[in-house]
């Protein structure tokens, strides 16, 4: 338990210790070498970089020099990346034996390790992080301490401004102060659906119970997203902190973060926050002296993504199947056991602190008229820069593929977008120039969802991608109501038919009728939303499902039953290399005779098309 | 050797109800440790949850049986999990699990007879930079490929 004295001590002597990881000018002697500890860099060893840097230093002899771990940079794609400051130094796709080295050359002799610089997209050698590409265009709110403090020490949070919005918001503001800040920056709910988080608030403050609950979803379960992972592993305080302050607003004091086991780090990461939280008296009892009580527990999912919706996630706190409620009564009149409670997403709670500290008026200047604020995306599939990216809402999907991306790889065409995972739609090409908000992206049959952004290029069969999306309802439908248990399935029995050619025009229309009764007679958002990904696919991508009923075709070469790979006699210049590579000996012709492919014989791997240097082959 | 093995999991159970008050809420997160224990969730774990939590065992197996961390059946000495997450979907991760289910000639979800491997789909272990990725008993391998995986396939049958 520390006094609001020496909280205030801290952050002002740790606030000038670490000005070097947010200015590059700073007077200091000290150097700190940041180790990315996010998932993706963990995986790539990023725990063995961090343990080698201090081996070598300590063997050296070295001082003045910091060894760091800290959440995601957001550049997965470069990982594991390490940082030095403050020259800012951004090395990429660090190997643990690279670590002597780095200190040998730039610690010891101040000069860079040129073959471990960052390039970007273009070739151009990166200096430091601002002169990426990727990083131009974003503007970090939730994001805004992950990669530049210690997740696992309280202090570097409470350096930058961490715990300050708590205190502003107990010792000099009321609770429908709080209440009206929050709507009137227009923050709106993260995890996808979009309500607008101050009202929420204001409607769990406005039923009376002797008993009110504050939870956290973080049952991240759009596969491809880990947006909320990485806020979580980055800077758990900032999720905590912002609980207390919706405690405060509601008239709650107690919380649950229900967080998915699949994320072992996130999990230890918060446990260690709330650990240190309640050592210096942020979480417990008379927090800042001002009789308010606050404690947070954690509870963790066992892998079903219908726990990511808030009833059912409620079931699965209380111990249950995390089977759906009906609705209403919504969670803010009677949530857990009964209970008004308010449920937000991680990365809502992770602007809540920001909007308290540097005021309503400032955040809602950012974003459209509608949307404010910032969105961070987990940007992945074909495109260069995979990583976590946080924009202004309206910033185009083009700016994001294009400029932030870096683009498609292998010179390939951009085909779709695909966001909100399961529960959401494809963006074709032309709507590239959409700008990101809810509202436009409803208007386009797609949605924001939680943050998954998953780029697809022309390699790409939208039907099999449908079949993918219904493959993962079906198996995540929890069974509670009749439209999504037996519907999906039935969906999933025709999609699978038309990738195998076994389908017919009328198939499609009957797929389409199917989609349009689920989305109106289930009871919760997984079953409202799982025909979503077909219906968008139809919608832009007709030809494709027409072609796979009627022609028995798929352009793609995706679907094995229905496609047919073929040899442009015009092109082969009989060179044999394809007859070489495959792998069932199913390309015939001899000599200089142009080279056929056996129909019965291939199975459509693919390999000839990757090799033959003349662009030959195709369907 | 069963016999001490019932002796130790008996511990463990002990060991669990002393860190956890009998509230009925504490069940799905005393599966979570008793399937990281084990490896599973025999059925003495049931019936002692059953009868220190006070619900019966067929809500318990209703539970167990919902979501798709707890498993019913011992898992295999090593546990292959191919991401089928949207992001190593789109870069080809169900041309590995394809591989996987031919060399091991068990489906997603088996276990070998031998009691050797388990392989499992798994959705997004938040390696996407790494794409397409799978793990063998955690360990993530990424940028993987037919080719790594027989590879790491060899390796592990030599063993």
């Amino acid at each position: 338990m520390k006094t609001l004295e020496e909280i205030h001590n801290i952050r002002e002597n740790k606030r000038r210790e670490l000005d070097l990881r947010i200015n590059t000018k700073a007077d200091t002697r000290e150097k700190h070498i940041l180790v990315c500890h996010g998932t993706g860099c963990t995986s790539s060893k990023s725990p063995q970089i961090l343990e080698n840097f201090r081996k070598i230093l300590e063997e050296k002899n070295i001082e003045n020099v910091r060894v760091i771990m800290t959440g995601c940079f957001g550049l997965c794609a470069k990982g594991p990346i390490v940082i030095i400051r403050p020259e800012d130094t951004f090395y990429s796709n660090v190997r643990p034996e690279d670590c002597e080295e780095i200190i040998q050359t730039h610690i010891v002799e101040g000069k860079r390790v040129e073959r471990l610089l960052c390039k970007d997209i273009d070739g151009k050698i990166v200096n430091s992080l601002d002169e990426l590409n990727f990083y131009k265009k974003q503007k970090r709110i939730a994001l805004k301490n992950c990669g530049v403090i210690n997740p696992q020490d309280i202090e570097e949070y409470i350096a930058f401004d961490g715990y300050r919005a708590l205190e502003r918001v107990l010792r000099e503001m009321t609770q429908d102060e709080v209440i009206d800040e929050i709507k009137k920056s227009g923050l709106r709910g993260r995890g996808g659906a979009g309500f607008p988080t101050g009202k929420k608030w204001e409607l769990t403050k406005s039923y009376e119970a002797d008993q009110k609950y504050v939870v956290c979803n973080a049952d991240e379960g759009d596969p491809g997203a880990f947006m909320d992972r990485s806020i979580l592993e980055g800077d758990p305080h900032s999720v905590l902190e912002a609980m207390e302050i919706a405690g405060f607003a509601i008239g709650a004091n107690k919380g649950y973060i229900y967080v998915r086991a699949e994320y072992p780090i996130a999990v230890k990461r918060l446990k260690v926050a709330i650990k240190q939280a309640r050592e210096y008296g942020f979480l417990g009892k008379n927090i800042f002296n001002t009789g308010f009580d606050f404690d947070v527990e954690i509870r963790l999912g066992a892998g079903a993504f219908v726990c990511g919706e808030e009833t059912a996630l409620l079931e699965s706190i209380e111990g249950k199947r995390g089977q759906p409620r009906i609705k209403p009564p919504y969670p803010a009149e009677s949530g857990l056991w009964g209970k008004p409670t308010l449920i937000n997403n991680v990365e809502t709670f992770a602007n809540i602190t920001q909007i308290i500290l540097k005021g309503a008026d400032w955040f809602s200047t950012i974003g459209t008229e509608n949307s404010k604020g910032t969105k961070v995306f987990a940007l992945g599939g074909n495109v260069n820069n995979i990583g976590l990216v946080e924009v202004p809402m309206g910033t185009t999907l083009r700016e994001i593929v294009y400029d932030i991306g870096g683009g498609i790889p292998n010179g390939r065409d951009f085909k779709a977008a695909q966001t909100g995972g399961p529960s959401g739609g494809c963006i074709p090409k032309e709507h590239l120039d959409t700008p990101i908000d809810y509202e436009s992206l409803k208007e386009i049959g797609s949605m924001m969802g939680s943050g998954g952004l998953i780029i697809m290029d022309d390699t790409k069969c939208m039907v099999s991608l449908a079949k993918f999306y219904l493959q993962f309802t079906v198996s995540e439908s929890c069974g509670k109501c009749t439209p999504c248990r037996i519907g999906t399935k039935r969906m999933l029995e025709i999609l699978e038919r038309l990738c195998d050619g076994e389908a017919d025009e009328y198939d499609v229309y009957k797929l389409e009728k199917l989609a349009v009764s689920i989305k109106k007679s289930s009871i919760c958002g997984l079953g409202q939303s799982a025909p979503n990904p077909v219906i968008s696919t139809l919608k832009y991508f007709r030809d494709e499902f027409r072609e796979h009923a009627i022609q028995k075709e798929c352009r793609a070469l995706e679907c094995k039953a229905v496609s047919k790979i073929e040899i442009d006699e015009e092109k082969c210049k009989a060179c044999g290399l394809c007859q070489k590579r495959c792998p069932v000996s199913a390309i015939e012709g001899e000599g200089r005779e142009k080279r056929k492919i056996n129909q019965d014989k291939c199975i459509k791997c693919g390999t000839c098309i990757a090799t033959c240097p003349f662009h030959a082959i195709g369907n | 050797m069963e016999e001490k093995e019932i002796k130790n999991n008996d511990e463990f159970l002990q060991e669990l109800i002393k860190t956890y008050l009998p509230h009925k809420d504490n069940l799905i997160q005393m599966l979570n440790e008793v399937q990281e224990h084990y490896g599973y969730i025999p059925m003495h774990a049931q019936k002692c949850l059953s009868e220190y939590l006070d619900i019966p065992m067929a809500e318990i197996y209703g539970v167990v049986t919902f979501y798709s961390r707890f498993s019913l059946e011992p898992q295999g000495k090593y546990k292959i999990s191919v991401c089928l997450g949207t992001a190593c979907f789109v870069k080809g991760s169900q041309k590995i699990m394809d591989r996987l289910t031919e060399r091991l000639k068990i489906k997603p979800g088996e276990t070998t007879k031998d009691g050797m491997f388990t392989i499992e789909e798994t959705r997004c272990v938040g390696a996407c930079g790494l794409a397409p990725v799978f793990t063998v008993n955690g360990e993530v391998y990424g940028k993987a490929s037919v080719q790594k995986l027989d590879q790491v396939l060899d390796e592990l049958m030599k063993k």
